[in-house]
């Protein structure tokens, strides 16, 4: 029979192997739901992961996969600090959400006025809807021990009606002949967010999930409240004894993921999706959550895993209209990731011994 | 006695992958006999009842219990056969009642009333008195392990084993259970008795085997012996008590007023009331029976619990309002007990875990940032003079032994030239030879100036380094007196009698 063992010291080699066990393990198992599917589950794969970067529409689609990235590998980096200290904000969707909308609605509110201050302060009051948003959680967390995972969860919902609202009432545009969704910022070059280099779908959004990977990078390894993000999660008593301030954590990690997927939101309104409309959001900050684990909650991992689920976004979406895919068999794949990567991930800490006889 | 032999254990070797647990052990029980397996530490004591137990299986060897063949794979074949055993850590619910508790250990527990009767007249039979409708929650330790001996008596074995049931006792406490012990064998009832303390294999055992590193190094006869001889052939080598050198009396360095605090543990025990002081260069011995209110008590010292600001002064400082980083600041430094998850972070390695506590006083960053240069070389140091063994300053530490760890970590805490020095438990599961040199080192930092705080279960222990002595009772603690003149029994009254349990003996005695 088989059993886990506790291994004295956690596995090097499995620390960095269970990611790729994980994507071959899925790449199997998605191949078969595939060929149950009907599909050639070669052919399919293939879209996914070969076909973006190196086959005939890469020029085009090699672009999307940054656009797709930046935002992921952005929220995800901010989970993973909290998600290090035991802290569970699975809402990012929400913070995504508002960020965007409070950011929007700075720039929207001084139309057409043209000026270079514009978009730095729309970026501010965009990290600070996500702030905000996430500061429900960790009150609330902090004051009344209420669950931040039901709490901000929840508060997605809430975002998205008032998304609802913004497009339909007070962000719609005048000039829209009654059209939901708001004036579209690739026309107000001010508080725009362009493509840096044309082709290569690097906006601001992209140099800023890059940074800010570099910076917590420093942090987690370097710097004293790394530290104590670490500790909080893996040993919360010594945490305690070596004086870490359980609120006042609480309050940065949820703080800084709130921002950083209001920052997402963002570049995302002002870039890519050009304008706040009904179904803007697109389901990153869940993702995200994908990123962050399969990154094993190490920003430069998060870097590498924002771009290989990107290329599960821009190949899933590729399969669907090129071979008839369900767009659900694709959301199913992606699942399929974690789950792989939280199974084989026992490994790293665990050894499976076999036992012969008795127990 | 009849000399019959009950368990014949025959050659038997256990190994695990890097240390071989027992080798060729041999010994015999015989009926009514009580037997005690003495050993430090790692000697492979508690291997080897768990495989007389039926928990672990023997590589090689064989038993025979009243000479039949005995290879019991599971603890309920065990049971079956007459073998029972109370464990050092109790397997109680905290939130069900003793009856109830007795009845989850049963394969087909009688209803519930007639269990209740059952256990009502055992434990009177046995002086052990116990009301089975109590919360084992609302219970002593003592009370806890009462419930754990009165579940095996249930079962009426021929064989029980007992691992170190008195360190959890008080003096007159362990005096009952001896006396139990003592009516059972009377009876037939043969009993392993595991312990490393040596007065009381004395006055209680038959008969001792004596283990070391996995193997038999002795039999002794345990009432012609004396202690030394026992410890040393335990040890294997001769051992040095502490030195102390008389230090002067400084000014107050902590001064407790008063304190009271709310336990943070569900079942915890609050402080109430609790005031002392502790001078420069004095070391204040702190004893009481588990669960008293010694966590607590850390807690509210190392700042991890606060209080009013002048309920504890540090150098004269009111420092109730201090947290953890502020009171090391101030010049105290503190050791909880539990190594695994509250002194130190286990998946940690051994550098950071360097950091955890030591970074304040040892300056171990700059502007926030971590020196991890200098964190490394203090890992190392403390290595170095604790005689940690490791592989090297970047294991976790949970891959240290619980003794070694225990060095580090106390190590950490007296390299960071402290004022004050608070310690639960210093050398809980250390051998004899670390456990002397951690007295030494704390003993050190007390003459160099420090005022020290040990709270300890070992009275032996406290008895050997203090200078002051006091109890902690159901979260009290006693006046502080000093340690010379104090006799063994005032101790015992200090540490709250028998809790009400004496009465039971007297309709025999």
């Amino acid at each position: 029979m088989l059993r886990l063992e506790k291994r004295p010291t956690p596995s090097q080699f499995w620390q960095y192997g269970t990611p790729i066990v994980a994507v071959l393990l899925t790449m199997i198992v998605g191949g078969i739901l595939f060929a149950m599917l009907g599909k050639d589950p070669i052919a399919v794969i293939r879209t996914i992961f070969w076909d973006p970067i190196f086959g005939e529409f890469a020029f085009y689609l090699r672009g999307q996969l940054l656009v797709k990235a930046g935002p992921l590998i952005l929220i995800a980096i901010g989970l993973a600090l909290g998600f290090r200290a035991g802290i569970w904000n699975i809402g990012a969707e929400g913070q995504y959400i508002m960020g965007a909308v409070i950011g929007a609605s700075v720039g929207l509110a001084v139309y057409p006025t043209e000026t270079r201050l514009i978009y730095p302060v729309m970026v501010i009051a965009g990290a600070l809807g996500g702030w905000l948003w996430a500061m429900i959680p960790a009150i609330l967390k902090t004051r009344f021990n209420t669950n931040e995972i039901l709490v901000s969860l929840m508060l997605v919902y809430v975002a998205e009606t008032i998304l609802a609202k913004a497009a339909t009432g007070f962000l719609r545009n005048p000039d829209g002949a009654g059209f939901p969704g708001s004036r579209n910022f690739s026309s107000y070059k001010a508080a725009s967010n362009p493509e840096l280099i044309a082709g290569s779908g690097l906006h601001w959004g992209g140099v800023a999930a890059l940074v800010t990977a570099i910076l917590v990078y420093i942090l987690l390894q370097r710097h004293i409240l790394g530290f104590q993000i670490k500790l909080a999660g893996q040993a919360p008593r010594a945490a305690r004894f070596h004086g870490v301030n359980p609120t006042r954590l609480v309050v940065f990690c949820m703080g800084v993921s709130g921002a950083l997927a209001g920052l997402a939101g963002l570049f995302e309104v002002t870039g890519p999706a050009g304008q706040i409309s009904i179904d803007f959001n697109s389901g990153y900050g869940f993702t995200a959550i994908i990123v962050a684990f399969l990154g094993r909650l190490n920003p430069i991992g998060i870097v590498f895993a924002g771009l290989l689920m990107a290329l599960t976004y821009v190949g899933g979406e590729m399969a669907a209209t090129n071979l008839g895919l369900p767009s659900a068999a694709i959301q199913v794949f992606q699942g399929m990731l974690l789950f792989f990567l939280l199974g084989v991930d026992v490994l790293s800490n665990y050894r499976i011994r076999m036992f012969m006889g008795a127990k | 006695m009849t000399g019959e032999i009950l368990l014949d254990i025959n050659g038997i070797s256990k190994s695990y992958p890097g240390v071989k647990a027992n080798e060729d052990v041999s010994f015999k029980i015989g009926v009514g006999e009580v037997h005690a397996l003495l050993g430090e530490n790692g000697a492979g004591k508690s291997t080897l009842v768990k495989m007389i137990y039926g928990l672990v299986k023997p590589d090689e060897g064989r038993m025979t219990l009243r000479g039949k063949a005995f290879a019991p794979t599971a603890p309920s074949m065990a049971r079956e056969l007459g073998v029972a055993m109370v464990f050092q850590h109790f397997s109680l619910f905290e939130a069900l009642n003793v009856a109830e508790n007795v009845a989850l250990g049963m394969e087909n527990p009688p209803p519930m009333r007639e269990l209740a009767a059952r256990i009502r007249a055992v434990s009177e039979e046995y002086g052990l008195p116990l009301d089975p409708s109590r919360m084992v929650g609302d219970l002593s330790a003592g009370e806890r392990q009462r419930v754990e001996i009165v579940r095996c008596l249930l079962q009426d074995p021929k064989l029980l084993i007992m691992d170190e049931p008195t360190s959890v006792l008080t003096p007159q406490e362990v005096e009952i259970l001896f006396r139990t012990l003592r009516q059972l064998s009377a009876e037939g009832t043969a009993i392993l008795y595991i312990s490393h303390k040596l007065e009381e294999i004395r006055t209680l055992c038959d008969a001792a085997t004596i283990l070391r590193r996995g193997k038999v190094v002795g039999t002794a006869d345990p009432k012609q012996s004396t202690a030394r001889e026992l410890a040393e052939l335990m040890v294997g080598a001769t051992l040095t008590p502490p030195e102390r050198k008389a230090a002067d009396k400084g000014e107050v360095v902590l001064g407790v007023t008063d304190l009271s605090v709310d336990s943070p543990i569900p079942f915890g025990t609050s402080l109430k009331n609790v005031s002392f002081t502790v001078a420069r260069g004095e070391v204040l011995g702190i004893a009481g029976v588990a669960g008293n209110g010694q966590d607590e008590l850390l807690l509210a010292l190392s700042g991890e619990l606060k209080s009013a600001p002048d309920k504890v002064r540090l150098n004269g400082h009111a420092a109730g309002d201090y947290g953890p980083s502020e009171r090391r600041n101030a010049g105290l430094v503190a050791a909880p007990e539990d190594r695994y998850g509250h002194a130190a972070a286990p998946d940690m390695s051994l550098v950071e875990n360097a950091f955890l506590s030591g970074y304040l006083r040892r300056n171990l960053s700059n502007k926030g940032f971590i020196d991890w240069p200098a964190t490394r070389a203090f890992a190392d140091e403390v290595i170095a003079t604790y005689d940690v063994r490791t592989p090297g300053n970047h294991v976790a530490a949970r891959a240290l032994s619980g003794g070694n760890l225990q060095k580090f970590l106390i190590g950490r805490e007296l390299d960071q030239t402290p004022e004050v020095i608070v310690i639960n438990q210093p050398t809980w599961g250390v051998d004899a030879a670390a456990a002397a040199a951690i007295r030494q080192a704390i003993l050190n930092r007390a003459a160099e100036g420090a005022g020290v705080v040990v709270i300890s279960q070992d009275l032996d222990e406290l008895l050997e380094i203090a200078d002051m002595f006091a109890v902690l009772n159901e979260g009290r603690l006693s006046k502080p007196r000093p340690v010379k003149g104090l006799t063994i029994d005032e101790i015992g009254l200090m540490m709250g009698g028998a809790h009400g349990m004496e009465v039971a003996h007297h309709a025999e005695a």
